[in-house]
């Protein structure tokens, strides 16, 4: 096959891949949320020229190799740990712009101590919080966020509460702490909703550089394959399932 | 030299600062000096004690079983460490509260009532140093001068003005303490 | 230069020589009997001073996550805990030694299990020695016996910890944080700046991608066995290479010693009055004090079984566990017994004496 390049003229160009984003190919499935919010947290650090200022903490779950995907520096958390990981970074380099980037399991399960701690203390720092209702990495099991009746390898026959307990809503628990500046709920399920998504990653990363305290960003989110279902099903199941209990929008800030 | 003391009593008496004045006296007189408190929750009203060794040698034990000097200052003390000092050795108690007096032929005894003469002078807060008087009239390895140093070294600045008086403490302590024959 | 000597108690000193080594912070959890460590801190209020940062975590588990972020900058930072907290942070441990991180962990112990007491006890030497979380890894171990120690360690550990890039735990008891000594403070040291310690240490921490360098990443990740086992080979002979260069122990009367008592931090303290005892009855008794217990002074072990020694007794605040060590240094040369009081209790110079007596002399 022969190889060529592509001219195109610099006025032409609609749209342009963030230099903070490499060349890798991404481990996530296809029709998986994780690669557009991937996108938007490097165009937002490219955006406000802070990649050499910038410090991530990935989590365990699916983006748990997060790392190989920005062109920043990266500390990798054990489950659940991210935000206690990220407080003592932005401490100890308080001219540092430090996030985390966490999925349900992690942040809302095993790290629900360190997450509301970090958020009551007011860390000047950015979580980003992937909710997909299920434990993708380990192979679809039950998530603190997993809907009442979902189907998962570890609630086989629906989330039933009086085994299960009930599904919450972690960002609207954090949103009444002072320490909190901004809490919202976004999705990448169209383009609109992208580019609304990509404005609130902006605002809580500026939040953070301006030290207004902790932003707080959700992404409800899709996992086609850990719900079993093609990326358009999914993209509907979402819209038709989670959105109604996770409604999107500002809860604070 | 090496005098190896335990003070014991309440929670609350004093007797962690008794040591540790003791213990700062001996480093103004360039001796080694360890102090050990019992910990946790014997601070809180129960029996508290602390062991001071002071020694013109490197200590080597910090914990000890036996003691040149016991100062005992209630009833729970008495039991558990009338039988610690060692023979020829000191004991020295307030007989405020005690009930049951020490018995022991071998050791010398003396009383010193502190809490009745904090009392005659309307000041609860120079107990211990009476008591620091009373030990030091019995067994006086540091000196004086050095007592007022470590004294002053072992309280804050801002209770430095409680200083003449606890110096005071100090001297009445030493005519008060009575041997018990 | 006139030197600071003051009197202090050993969980005061640590919070002294954590500032006055340049740490960047601290990041604790209250346990007894070591809550002075923070407190202290806490009242000092270095990051008015030298910028350090102290913070009272959630948790143990915070507190040593937070000490991994810390540490993935390349700063200085060190925590500190009791036997039931060490538990909580040993995850951390092995995260922290799988990403080949430099920080301090200090365990003030008590006694165990569980929630056990709060009095001291050595019988955490197993969880400090031998890993004490998943993995192949170690702590790198140093057991202070003064107050003086206590000091002296908090900055040594941190120049072993950055030197191989490993945690490095000082492994005190409730006797050594509790009791107060004299002790002689050092001059303050300035921080380090990043610059600093990229020209001492190498640039692999996090402080920013910029354009002249690959991003650097902390990570314990591999998927790969191969490349996971040839990682963990890396590791293996970073241990061989501590275990050449960092023994560190004390002898006692050693010399002429027929027989010798084995003990470490409060315990060496206790016997060696033991020492002086036996010495006084006509027995030719000498003592080791591994100062570090891991690498564990093997070699001086051998070598005065090797020359005659007629007995060892490991001599221990808990039910037999750096016996095992001495045992294997001594490799069946000559017979090695145990005696240990445990729970929170101390026992005296004339326990040990008896001890030794029963079990080795007269045996």
């Amino acid at each position: 096959m022969a190889e060529f390049e592509v001219q195109i003229k610099e006025e032409n160009l609609v749209f342009r891949k963030s230099p903070v984003l490499t060349d890798k190919v991404m481990h996530y499935c296809p029709g998986c949320s994780h690669g557009t919010v991937h996108n938007l947290v490097a165009e937002v650090i490219g955006d406000l020229g802070i990649q050499e200022k910038t410090i991530g903490v990935s989590p365990v779950g699916c983006s748990v190799f997060a790392y190989n995907y920005l062109h920043i520096d990266w500390a990798q958390a054990a489950h659940g740990r991210a935000c206690a990981v990220a407080t003592a970074i932005k401490r100890t380099n308080p001219d540092k712009m430090v996030f985390t980037y966490q999925g349900d399991g992690d942040l809302a399960a095993i790290g629900t101590a360190e997450t509301i701690h970090a958020c009551n203390r007011g860390e000047n720092i950015v979580v980003i919080f992937i909710n997909n209702a299920i434990y993708g990495m380990t192979g679809g099991q039950m998530a603190p966020t997993t809907l009442v009746g979902m189907k998962t390898a570890t609630s086989p026959y629906g989330r039933d509460p009086k085994i299960h307990g009930f599904p919450y809503k972690i960002a609207d628990m954090i949103a009444p702490l002072p320490g909190v500046c901004y809490v919202t709920r976004q999705s990448v399920h169209t383009p609109a909703a992208v580019r609304k998504a990509k404005k609130a990653i902006r605002k809580a990363f500026e939040n953070a550089l301006a030290g207004k305290g902790l932003s707080f960003v959700e992404m409800v989110s899709t996992c086609n394959s850990g719900w079993k279902m093609s990326p358009v099903d999914a993209n509907k199941w979402m819209e038709e399932n989670l959105v109604p209990f996770y409604p999107l929008g500002d809860i604070k800030g | 030299m090496k005098e190896e003391l335990i003070i014991a009593g309440f929670g609350g008496q004093g007797v962690l600062s008794t040591g540790k004045i003791l213990a700062y006296s001996g480093v103004m007189q360039d001796f080694e000096v360890s102090w050990l408190p019992s910990y946790g929750p014997e601070m809180r009203g129960g029996t508290a004690n602390v062991t001071v060794i002071i020694s013109d040698k490197r200590i080597s034990s910090p914990t000890l079983q036996t003691f040149d000097t016991a100062i005992i200052l209630n009833q729970q003390s008495m039991d558990k460490f009338e039988s610690q000092v060692k023979p020829g050795g000191v004991l020295i108690y307030d007989t405020n509260g005690i009930t049951r007096h020490p018995q022991r032929k071998d050791i010398k005894i003396y009383t010193i009532d502190a809490t009745e003469e904090a009392a005659k002078r309307g000041n609860s807060r120079i107990f211990n140093t009476l008591i620091l008087g009373g030990y030091l009239k019995v067994r006086p390895i540091v000196t004086l001068e050095n007592v007022y140093k470590g004294l002053k070294k072992s309280l804050p600045e801002r209770a430095w003005k409680s200083l003449p008086m606890n110096e005071e403490a100090i001297r009445i302590g030493m005519e008060i303490i009575k041997e018990v024959q | 230069m006139k030197k600071e000597v003051r009197l202090m108690k050993g969980n005061e000193v640590l919070a002294e020589a954590a500032i006055r080594c340049g740490a960047d912070g601290y990041f604790g959890y209250p346990i007894t009997p070591q809550s002075e460590v923070m407190e202290t801190l806490m009242e000092l209020k270095p990051w008015e001073t030298t910028g350090m940062v102290v913070l009272q975590a959630e948790s143990e588990v915070s507190a040593i996550n937070m000490v991994y972020g810390a540490a993935s900058t390349g700063k200085k930072v060190l925590t500190s805990s009791s036997s039931p907290g060490v538990s909580l942070m040993s995850e951390g441990f092995s995260y922290i030694a799988g990403a080949e991180l430099p920080c301090v962990v200090i365990n003030v112990t008590r006694g165990g299990p569980g929630l056990g007491t709060i009095q001291p006890s050595q019988s955490d030497y197993f969880q400090a020695t031998k890993g004490g979380a998943h993995g192949d890894f170690h702590l790198i171990v140093l057991a202070p016996n003064s107050v003086q120690e206590m000091h002296d360690f908090v900055f040594d550990a941190f120049d072993l910890a950055f030197k191989y890039r490993n945690p490095v735990m000082i492994l005190s008891d409730g006797v050594i944080g509790q009791m107060m000594e004299k002790v002689v403070l050092a001059d303050q040291r300035p921080r380090r700046t990043d610059e600093e310690r990229i020209a001492q240490d190498g640039d692999w921490a996090l402080t920013g991608k910029t354009p002249d360098r690959e991003e650097h990443v902390i990570t314990s990740l591999e998927l790969d066995p191969y490349a996971q086992e040839k990682f963990n080979e890396k590791l293996i002979a970073k241990y061989a290479k501590i275990r050449e260069n960092e023994v560190r122990y004390e002898e006692f009367m050693t010399e002429d010693a027929d027989y010798v008592i084995v003990a470490f931090g409060s315990a060496a303290r206790i016997c060696t009055m033991t020492v002086e005892m036996a010495r006084e009855a006509g027995y030719k008794v000498g003592l080791v004090r591994p100062i570090t217990l891991y690498p564990f002074p093997t070699k001086v072990l051998h070598d005065l079984a090797a020359r005659g020694v007629k007995g060892f007794l490991s001599a221990e605040l808990n039910h037999g566990q750096m016996v095992e060590d001495v045992r294997l240094a001594v490799n069946g040369q000559a017979p090695v017994e145990h005696y240990g009081r445990s729970g929170g209790a101390v026992f005296s110079p004339d326990q040990v004496y008896e001890a030794l007596l029963t079990k080795i002399i007269n045996k």
